[in-house]
């Protein structure tokens, strides 16, 4: 396979929220097509580091470029490049004021003016996929965690983002509902959806990525392809990172 | 009980009541616009306006509306500035009633978790858009109690507006007491028309918070 463009890419982001930097010179390239799974321990700076990439945060040195454009240089329109960055949270964020079915239609139809039956029929299509169809006119109070985060993840598709991110996507859910969430992310992942994805679950980790991403203390330490990172880490920090994992009586 | 006196100055009460009325009212509205204005403003942190608000809702909160009356009615004229009795009496009312607004809408804001500002952000929505489609909804839901609270303290306090020579209904029963001595009929009528007055509001907004609370977002 050729190598494909690269879509997002990160160069020496420096991130500091005031004491001391929380990303520190972080460069990452994510291709077309590519799922890169970025794990580390809790407060290495994951969350920020996605957050920058869609400008909820600002950066204080380095560039982002998306489809080889400066992003964080001079006026971004920052809600054109977010459409083409999608964002799904650990809590949902589905909006409790209104239907699952607004909740996925608002968007394309406020923010990309698409045409409102057209975005409906969509969305009962993207419905169905995750199994949703019939719980279109529930609110968010009436869903599991699971479901509203099915439902938050055909939020952010209908958009077509070129892109997606998702942020410890499982890590509020109850471990039965873990498995329904991370099966839509590997069937996106099967057809060919570029996703930067931050989680603890390893095992999809090492099922879903090309390529692992891990960082401690607001640097990338290591990275390279999930096998080999699973099983063979190149770094002592890697390895210590992993066998946290790791349950022996 | 003089019911003979009660009958013939019940006209006199009815005009005053539409007073009342209208004059609160109007009230209302600009209180409601100036306090969703100001609850923007902090909401956004806009420079300079955010420091005259915050500089506003003090000095609206802590001085009596007789006292802005007094200031607007008889201080202003000094300074070449002249209202009438009723563009006192709505003045006044916006200026103390603004500032309750505010907060009361601010309450709402602050309710509405951080998270849904940044999911809808993420999602392409304009600032703008994200405070009309995401963030004013929700935040009503839980400001209306306040509001409708808010909206039966105003009009009360516009039983102080007969000091600026407005012809109100606390106006018209001073009149017929210092007239003709007929104390407990006035008292008796202004009661009753401050209740006719107020009744239907508190019930509807007894009706409102409960809708709210019971059937709000499908719960
Ligand atoms: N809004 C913020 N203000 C100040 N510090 C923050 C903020 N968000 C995160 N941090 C700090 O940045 C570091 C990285 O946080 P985060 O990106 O959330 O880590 P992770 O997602 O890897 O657990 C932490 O030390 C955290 O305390
Ligand atoms: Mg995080």
């Amino acid at each position: 396979m050729a190598e494909q463009p690269i879509l997002l890419e990160a160069k020496n982001i420096i991130k500091d929220y005031g004491s001391g930097p929380v990303l520190n010179e972080v460069s990452l390239q994510i291709h077309k097509g590519e799922v890169i799974v970025l794990i580390g321990p809790s407060g290495c700076g994951k969350s920020t580091f996605l957050r920058c990439m869609n400008g909820l945060e600002s950066i204080q040195s380095g560039q982002i470029l998306l489809d080889g454009e400066v992003i964080t240089e001079g006026k971004t329109d920052w809600p054109k490049v977010r459409q083409k960055i999608g964002m799904v949270f650990q809590n949902y964020e589905l909006f409790p004021h209104m239907s699952v079915i607004d909740n996925i239609v608002l968007g394309p139809v406020k923010v990309q003016g698409r045409d409102k039956k057209e975005v409906i029929k969509e969305a009962e299509k993207l419905l169905e996929r995750v199994g949703l169809l019939e719980k279109k006119d529930a609110f968010p109070r009436q869903l599991s965690g699971g479901q509203k985060q099915r439902v938050a993840i055909v939020r952010a598709l209908i958009l077509k983002p070129e892109i997606l991110l998702f942020d410890e996507v499982t890590a509020a859910l109850d471990p039965e509902m873990v498995r329904e969430v991370l099966d839509v992310i590997l069937e996106l992942a099967s057809e060919e959806y570029t996703m930067l994805i931050v989680t603890h679950e390893m095992q999809f980790a090492r099922a879903v990525a090309d390529k692992i991403v891990f960082i401690d203390g607001g640097k990338i330490v290591e990275s390279g392809e999930p096998e080999k990172f699973f099983t063979q880490p190149e770094t002592d920090r890697a390895r210590r990172f992993l066998n946290t994992f790791i349950y022996a009586k | 009980m003089d019911t003979e006196f009660i009958v013939e100055y019940i006209p006199h009460y009815v005009e005053a009541a539409k007073l009342t009325f209208r004059i609160g009212l109007i009230g209302i509205v600009l209180s409601l616009i100036v306090g969703l204005v100001i609850a923007f403003i902090q909401y956004f942190k806009i420079p300079v306006l955010k420091q005259i608000a915050s500089a506003y809702i003090e000095l609206s909160r802590n001085t009596p509306l007789l006292v802005q009356l007094f200031f607007l009615y008889f201080g202003l004229p000094k300074a070449g500035i002249c209202i009438s009795s009723e563009g006192c009496a709505i003045i006044g009312l916006c200026f103390l009633g603004g500032s309750y607004m505010a907060e009361a809408f601010r309450s709402g804001i602050e309710s509405v978790e951080k998270g849904q500002e940044e999911s809808a952000l993420a999602l392409g929505f304009k600032k703008r858009q994200v405070v009309g489609y995401i963030i004013l909804p929700q935040a009503l839901s839980v400001s209306i109690p306040a509001l409708c609270a808010n909206m039966i303290f105003l009009i009360k306090e516009t039983s102080v507006f007969s000091v600026v020579a407005l012809a109100d209904l606390m106006y018209v029963a001073k009149d017929l007491i210092g007239l003709y001595y007929k104390t407990d009929e006035a008292l008796l009528m202004l009661v009753v028309s401050y209740l006719i007055i107020l009744l239907p509001i508190s019930i509807v907004a007894a009706v409102l918070e409960r809708r709210l609370r019971y059937a709000g977002f499908g719960n």
